[in-house]
């Protein structure tokens, strides 16, 4: 059976990986391929890096880093942030990532979906989605880490870019993001049954509970966190075992 | 010294699967080929692909690779990869694309209705993420490894052998399909092995240590 996956994700800021919350106080936790290589030893099922870099003159570093991962750790990587045309796409693939996650880009010009997946194929394009509740059973998306609303609805949102050619959506709640009070599993369940493509649920994760809960009660397909992992809680492992022990279907 | 190209023909990233094999195999020279001398002149020939089989197949064509792919198929220890599996195939259902016809049987899109898994829950397409690979037979390329071992898939299409003999591998997802074959010099997953971590680098190993 098709094993549910645990992606551990990074945020690198100009070549180190860094730990805060909204962009203040960001804490140097590292060099991100030693990190990379820790989660893959863990047993990750892949790897997620968002390139929160702000000055353009320095997003080229994350190539650097795509490459130097990817020499070294052979389990997928998908790399997000400041994807804007198909030929950042393009660049990213040839540095080694193997799915690449755009946002904002999209919901500017969903037509890039379209472009991007006729390009190098549905299954290199990860659309992440910020939702946010706006009444009950209601989410709309949201972008720039939360601030911007959009007007769109995150069901119609997501069977479109499914339509234009998205292969996979990364789901973050961004009114759970950071609480550590789990998923928002009505979201994640409403969105997993909406399309047919994989759904990797993000935003909240605070105990290995919250993990099983995305997978069994959200139905998501993977499940993505951060803080649990980076600040040495819990191992990929444990969490792997532990949702293994819950009866869930895990690359052990 | 053994040289291995790695056939470039445009679709996709071949960095992950020159390095995998680098690393399992350091003093072999590792070459991405992208024209016909260079594959005609390695010992083992692996042809990797992603994206539409009809876009593959394109390109395969108008790069002039096809004759030099059909040539190491025929004669060198050979290893195809996703789209480098259903290639060898008649034809495919995507875009209704003709394959190189090496292998008869034809490559089928998983259909909606048989997608549903345990407790009647609906299974997405692509079948993306790590599944088991039961082997069909044995073979020197599944050597070490375990019988039911977890791979990394990443496809929506799957092949159909004509001919059951070649089945090397399969595995369930809905229903049961072929995930690997092998005939003569010829092994061909629709997994990806430079992706599949330790199980994965432990095939490619085998393909560089095998001499069918």
């Amino acid at each position: 059976m098709l094993a549910k996956r645990i992606i551990p994700c990074l945020d690198v800021n100009a070549g180190r990986v860094v730990k805060g919350v909204n962009f203040v106080g960001l804490k140097d936790a590292g060099d991100p391929v030693e990190i990379a290589r820790r989660y893959d030893e863990q047993g990750a099922d892949e790897i997620t890096f968002l390139d929160i870099t702000a000055s353009s003159d320095q997003r080229d570093i994350i190539l650097h880093i795509v490459e130097r991962v990817a020499d070294q750790v052979f389990i997928p990587l998908t790399v997000g942030g400041g994807v804007r045309k198909v030929e950042d796409v393009r660049r990213l693939l040839n540095a080694g990532a193997d799915k690449v996650s755009m946002n904002t880009a999209a919901v500017d010009n969903p037509q890039l979906v379209a472009d991007a997946s006729g390009k190098v194929g549905s299954q290199c394009i990860v659309v992440a989605v910020d939702a946010k509740q706006v009444a009950p059973g209601k989410w709309e998306v949201f972008t720039h880490g939360g601030r911007k609303a959009t007007g769109l609805d995150v069901i119609d949102w997501v069977r479109k870019v499914a339509a234009l050619g998205a292969g996979e959506i990364l789901l973050t709640s961004m009114d759970r993001d950071g609480t550590r009070n789990g998923f928002d599993l009505a979201l994640t369940r409403s969105i997993s049954e909406a399309v047919e493509i994989p759904v990797i649920a993000s935003g909240g994760v605070g105990t290995l509970q919250h993990l099983a809960d995305g997978v069994v009660e959200g139905k998501a397909d993977a499940v993505l966190a951060a803080s649990i992992f980076h600040y040495g809680e819990f191992t990929v492992r444990q969490a792997k075992r532990f949702m293994h022990d819950q009866g869930i279907e895990m690359r052990l | 010294m053994t040289t291995v190209a790695v056939v470039d023909y445009g679709m996709g990233n071949l960095r992950s699967v020159a390095k995998a094999i680098e690393r399992v195999a350091p003093t072999a020279q590792v070459r991405i080929a992208a024209d016909a001398a260079t594959v005609a002149a390695a010992d083992r020939v692996v042809v990797p692909g992603q994206g539409a089989m009809p876009d593959c197949m394109r390109e395969l064509n108008s790069r002039g690779l096809r004759e030099a792919v059909i040539h190491a198929a025929a004669e060198k220890p050979f290893l195809g990869i996703c789209i480098g599996l259903q290639m060898l195939f008649e034809q495919s259902e995507e875009g209704d694309t003709p394959g190189l016809g090496l292998l008869a049987g034809h490559v089928r899109r998983f259909a909606h209705e048989a997608m549903v898994g345990a407790h009647g829950t609906r299974l997405k397409v692509p079948h993306m993420g790590w599944n088991e690979v039961q082997q069909a037979k044995p073979h020197a390329l599944w050597g070490d490894i375990d019988d039911d071992a977890r791979f990394y898939f990443v496809h929506s299409y799957y092949v159909e052998p004509a001919v059951s003999a070649v089945i090397a591998g399969t595995t369930r997802y809905g229903i049961p399909f072929t995930s690997a074959v092998a005939r003569d010099n010829i092994f061909a997953v629709q997994f990806h092995p430079e992706k599949s971590a330790q199980a994965g680098l432990q095939l490619l190993g085998n393909f560089m240590n095998w001499n069918p």
